[in-house]
């Protein structure tokens, strides 16, 4: 490995930090705007030009903040919860490409940080380990009702993430990689027709995932772990300030990675007209594909109401799982029939 | 089917999201309020400057919340402030305790308390909220004079003016 190479990964991976933090904050104002239209308001638009600063208030105000520590609580792990919880929100979407490869300053540089040949089962198991912050936030701020948020949430998402994986196996099937860079190359081998082929062989896929998505992401109808006026606010009841800004980033880091990830297995990623000309048009293909994506997560909040938590178990038993089997049947008689 | 109608209910915001929305800009645009809106307290003059309270204390006593807080001294020719024998030389209302029921302006002889379309109450501190005859009362109109007022004797011995009944 030369110091170029290691210089390149390091400029990758803090570029997605820095724009998966920034995506962040503008995801908060994108959903803010749009719920508003959605409700006949305006939404913000105070601070700066249409509001475009308002993450950046909010962001100060929260800084500002006291932070409490409740006198009972287990000090360590309550420190330690939103880191838990928001570092793997970060790191999720380095398997994900953006594009091709484009000429840099005489580099042939590739449009992801890694392409692992096991992108999906790294997504899954990242996809977990947030779980455990949200879990510990819950128990170790020694409350009644962030306890009850926080074992809803691991509940909820053990049980939503077997459906989630499940559809992502019918994915891998389907192209015959786990590498997220050969199924988006899979999808458009026979250009924009290969796509709707692509997604007609696995014609309950791209829903199973999203609602997985939206369960695995807490977001409604599936925000249980945080619903108001049952549980006050759920596993972050007794977090303030920064620590709470941590979780609040979590959760809207993951509702991006989730559309990205969305966006790669079930849209066709960063593929795009005139991709083999302008390499350069990748990221902006799988950009405008996440905010479609991300749109959808936010008309569906701006809608249906919650679940009721004894439905919710059982629509993710007893609906969600057989139906990813049925997904996961389908994608393996296809595969067999293609001879794959 | 319950996902008909699930869909059906995402169209419908769908369809909202391109309406226009209905969001006065407060402090810029202010929603007009109605004629008989009760805000804030307006103690109200004669063309020719006198106050029109006499500081009789029917507001106070009719008020339920006890908000209002009346003391009253005597009217001389020399300094007259109001048409009869007293007027109010002290004059308070506590903007924390009032409910804006209007009973003060039922129970004022002579017109002189009106609740005016003012709804922009807020302070800093508690003291604050007690509103004091100098920012109740309204300016002289064009033509009158500050009180107090010398007058001719004689004149205004009549506290009560002859009222028509309202026109809204």
């Amino acid at each position: 490995m030369t110091v170029a190479l290691l210089i390149e990964y390091i400029i990758k991976s803090v570029l997605i930090l820095a724009v998966m933090t920034a995506g962040f904050a503008y995801v908060t104002y994108y959903e803010r705007k749009t719920l508003a239209r959605m409700q006949s308001r305006i939404g913000p638009n105070r601070a700066g030009p249409w509001g475009i600063f308002q993450p950046v208030a909010d962001g100060v105000k929260l800084i500002f903040k006291e932070e409490l520590i409740p006198k009972d609580a287990d000090k360590l792990l309550f420190l330690l919860a939103p880191v838990i919880t928001v570092i793997p929100a970060l790191i999720i979407t380095a398997v994900v490409p953006w594009g091709r490869e484009i000429t840099l300053f005489g580099r042939q540089i590739h449009l992801y940080l890694a392409d692992v040949n096991i992108a999906v089962l790294y997504l899954s198991a990242i996809a977990s380990i947030s779980v455990y912050g949200i879990v510990l936030a819950g128990w170790s701020s020694n409350n009644k009702y962030a306890m009850m948020g926080g074992l809803r949430s691991t509940a909820q998402m053990i049980s939503y993430e077997l459906t989630l994986g499940l559809s992502l196996v019918s994915v891998t099937l389907l192209a015959g990689s786990m590498s997220l860079v050969d199924i988006v190359e899979t999808q458009g081998a026979h250009g924009f027709l290969g796509w709707i082929v692509w997604n007609l062989q696995q014609p309950l896929g791209f829903i199973l995932f999203m609602i997985a998505g939206l369960a695995e992401t807490n977001r409604a109808p599936f925000d249980l772990p945080e619903a108001e006026h049952e549980l006050t606010a759920g596993y972050h009841t007794e977090y303030s300030g920064m620590k709470f800004a941590m979780f609040y980033m979590a959760e809207y880091i993951k509702i991006i990675a989730v559309s990205m990830i969305a966006a790669t297995l079930f849209l066709g990623g960063y593929l795009g007209p005139f991709l083999d000309q302008l390499p350069w048009l990748g990221p902006i293909y799988l950009f405008i594909k996440t905010v479609i994506v991300i749109f959808l997560f936010i008309w569906i909040r701006a809608t249906w109401p919650r679940f009721r938590y004894d439905r919710l178990m059982a629509f993710g038993w007893k609906v969600m799982l057989p139906l990813g089997f049925l997904n996961m049947l389908i994608a393996g008689i296809i595969t067999v029939l293609r001879g794959g | 089917m319950f996902i008909i109608e699930l869909l059906k209910g995402l169209w419908v915001v769908l369809r909202t999201m391109f309406e226009k929305p209905v969001t006065y800009q407060y402090p810029e645009v202010k929603r007009p309020v109605r004629p008989r809106f009760k805000g804030r307290h307006n103690l109200h003059r004669y063309d020719n400057g006198l106050e029109k309270c006499i500081g009789c204390s029917l507001c106070a006593a009719a008020c339920p919340s006890d908000a209002i807080f009346v003391e009253s001294a005597e009217n001389t020719d020399e300094q007259r402030y109001s048409p009869g024998e007293r007027y109010a030389s002290t004059y308070e209302i506590n903007m924390l305790r009032c409910i804006f029921c209007g009973y003060c302006e039922d129970a004022c002889p002579t017109e002189a308390i009106v609740l005016g379309d003012n709804y922009e109450l807020s302070f800093y501190e508690r003291r604050q909220a007690i509103y004091t005859k100098e920012m109740l009362i309204m300016p002289v109109p064009p033509g009158g004079k500050p009180t107090p007022q010398k007058v001719e004797p004689g004149k205004f011995n009549r506290s009560i003016p002859v009222m028509e009944n309202p026109a809204d």
